[in-house]
């Protein structure tokens, strides 16, 4: 893990930033601090508000309320020029009319590196993204990982204080993508350039940042850690919006000590909470076993590295992921008993937030 | 003047850029076009070579015979090399007044919003929608002598104490031109200009690069190809253009193709006339063919 983010200094701050378009609110009450080093990812449905955040922090649009403060200076007067920060672009908006390695130093031109200098640096940052001999290629003669690697490289050159990436790997191919994920981790940590990343695909956004903002309509849902987002989500629509996840209609029991139960599965309830309650549990954290919520598999499909089962239980459907682990799985229309420990699930209910049961 | 006029036709024609090959579509679907472009186009063509090298007499006419005398007369005569120098500089300084003034006008035009846009467009594109007599007629009206309007305001102003020389002068006749090729090339670069990704000027402004360099260096080696086809289309229409020389430059000052047309209708040496028709026809191609060739090969990367 990279240093706690939260104690550390904040190197950009976002405080209560929105942004309206006519009447339509596109960002509301947008707070948030990012550190120095750190790889914070927006992620949200289309139209929530992401790209309109970046281009924001970018100076592209001006925020309709709120301020944007970088190393502790107000940026919104601020023209773009000055702002210091380098932007990858969804499109990669290279210039079609240079060569690869003129993109690159562009930027440098405009801060008036020397030559010398500035062949060392082009040829240095092509070279860190995988790019060396294509130094005068046209963009329009690469393939679109390779623009997106020049773009990447153009935008590091300049040495910003933040990186900003929208969306750049939506226009890549699957095996491409997962490829451009880890080298783009790995400059990231190299360099140690603080970076924010929009994206609608939330493998991207676990696997790539320290932490992750969850946007919805305009708004913040939540805001934490990889995991914490994913075993401990905020809200249904965190829950939901990152990978799958099973909702059971479940009860609290009894009194001192209460119990939740859903079915035949059972298990200490948190103190104060009563009445029917909402848990989910995700798919892969389930396992089949002796005693626990009866159900029936309606469906099994073989995935490769493991197996999908669709349930039907007393509690609702459920979906369960088990490793291919060559050990017999139960086939269709079998009987089985699902469990899975209390620390697997959250409990949502009644405009109550609980987390996890300790 | 109609030999004249057909006569410019194919040069017109070659500005444009080359469409794209189709491919599967069967070949005798062009049979129709070809044999209109062979019966209007080619076979007049021919003829007014051939012409060419007929000889004319003031009292024997046109002797079909094959000879080389116009030919000799037009590369000998000191008077017509003015006529076709001429023709060429009103033509340049026309392309380039265009293209300065053009330019900057499409992009202040692509980038107004909505309604604007729309109102300052048609404004642009008017002036194809009449005449290019009414218009330069409107020029002569507004320049012509001591009794055009915008002599007699400057005058009465105080601005100038004689007026404006308009007519018969090659500035009257480039002002007008422009004017009425304007359209041509603001099209012509708009066109480039939308091709332009929006997002590539704002790539630049996070580099650290202000408007003047965005434009230098970003967007006008973008549209460049745009200008230049447009530079190449007004070019011939400048060069061949024969309503516009006539009514401003009259018989004063000619052009090669009111000089053309003169041979033909006047002095009614036709085989002077098809050769001077032939040899402005020949080198607006060889010209038109080349700059084409050329601006290809030097903006193949930007327009792909
Ligand atoms: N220039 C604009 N004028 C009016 N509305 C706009 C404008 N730009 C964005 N919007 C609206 O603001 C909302 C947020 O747009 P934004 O582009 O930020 O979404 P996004 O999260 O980036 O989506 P996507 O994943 O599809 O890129 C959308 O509802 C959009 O319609
Ligand atoms: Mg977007």
């Amino acid at each position: 893990m990279i240093p706690t983010p939260r104690s550390a200094v904040p190197l950009l701050e976002l405080d209560r930033v929105a942004k309206t378009f006519g009447g339509h609110v596109a960002v509301e009450d947008f707070t948030l601090a990012v550190s120095p080093g750190e790889f914070i990812s927006f992620l949200g449905p289309s139209g929530c508000g992401k790209t309109t955040t970046l281009q924001m922090i970018a100076g592209f649009l001006a925020p309709s309320r709120g301020t944007i403060r970088l190393e502790g200076r107000d940026l919104t007067q601020v023209h773009p020029s000055r702002r210091g920060l380098g932007i990858v672009f969804q499109s990669y908006a290279l210039f079609p009319h240079m060569t690869a390695a003129e993109n690159v130093a562009f930027g440098l031109e405009m801060q008036r590196v020397s030559r010398a200098e500035r062949t060392e640096r082009v040829r240095a940052a092509l070279a860190m993204v995988g790019l060396s001999g294509y130094e005068d290629r046209h963009p329009r003669r690469m393939s679109g990982g390779q623009q997106q690697r020049v773009a990447l490289a153009r935008a590091l050159v300049i040495r910003p204080s933040v990186l900003l990436l929208d969306e750049p790997l939506s226009n890549l191919d699957a095996k491409l993508r997962e490829e451009m994920q880890i080298e783009l981790r790995q400059i990231q940590r190299n360099l140690g350039t603080t970076t924010i990343l929009v994206t609608h695909d939330q493998t991207e956004a676990l696997s790539l940042s320290d932490r992750i903002v969850v946007m919805s309509k305009g708004r913040i849902e939540q805001i934490g850690t990889p995991q914490d987002t994913y075993e401990r989500p905020a809200s249904a629509f965190v829950a939901q919006f990152l990978g799958k996840t099973n909702d059971f209609a479940a009860r609290v029991e009894g009194a001192s000590p209460a119990r939740i139960v859903a079915g035949g599965w059972s298990a200490p309830a948190p103190v104060g909470l009563r009445g029917p309650v909402t848990i989910s549990v995700r798919p892969e954290r389930i396992g089949f076993s002796e005693e626990g919520l009866p159900g029936r598999v309606a469906a099994r499909v073989f995935q490769g590295n493991h197996w999908l089962f669709q349930c039907e239980t007393e509690c609702g459907p459920a979906i369960v992921v088990r490793p291919n682990d060559g050990l017999a799985q139960p086939g269709e229309g079998e009987a089985v008993r699902l469990a899975w420990r209390p620390e697997d699930m959250s409990i949502r209910d009644m405009g109550l937030r609980a987390g996890a049961v300790a | 003047m109609s030999a004249a006029a057909t006569t410019t036709l194919p040069a017109a024609a070659t500005a444009t850029p080359p469409e794209p090959r189709a491919s599967r579509a069967p070949l005798w679907l062009i049979l129709p076009a070809l044999l209109l472009f062979v019966g209007i186009v080619l076979v007049p063509l021919a003829m007014t070579v051939l012409l060419s090298f007929h000889d004319w007499g003031q009292y024997k006419g046109i002797e079909p015979v094959l000879v080389l005398k116009n030919w000799h007369e037009i590369a000998t005569d000191p008077y017509y090399a003015e006529m076709f120098g001429r023709t060429l500089r009103i033509a340049l300084v026309t392309t380039v007044a265009t293209a300065l003034l053009g330019a900057p006008e499409a992009y202040i035009l692509n980038r107004m919003s909505g309604r604007w846009r729309g109102i300052f467009l048609l404004l642009i594109l008017g002036p194809l929608l009449i005449s290019v007599v009414a218009r330069t007629l409107g020029w002569a009206l507004l320049f012509g002598g001591a009794n055009g309007l915008a002599n007699k305001l400057l005058m009465s102003l105080g601005l100038i104490s004689s007026p404006l020389p308009f007519l018969f002068t090659e500035t009257g006749v480039v002002i007008a031109l422009v004017h009425v090729m304007m359209p041509f090339m603001v099209l012509s670069v708009w066109a480039a200009l939308q091709r332009l990704d929006p997002q590539v000027e704002h790539a630049a402004m996070s580099l650290g690069a202000g408007p003047l360099t965005i434009i230098r260096r970003i967007v006008l080696p973008q549209i460049m190809p745009g200008v230049l086809s447009g530079a190449i289309i007004v070019f011939s229409l400048s060069a061949s253009a024969f309503a516009t020389p006539a009514i401003i430059g009259g018989r004063r000052l000619k052009v090669a193709a009111t000089l053309a047309y003169d041979e033909f209708l006047n002095t009614l040496n036709w085989p002077l006339g098809a050769a001077v028709a032939v040899l402005l026809l020949a080198g607006l191609v060889l010209i038109v063919v080349g700059a084409n060739a050329l601006v290809e090969r030097r903006y193949a990367e930007v327009s792909r």
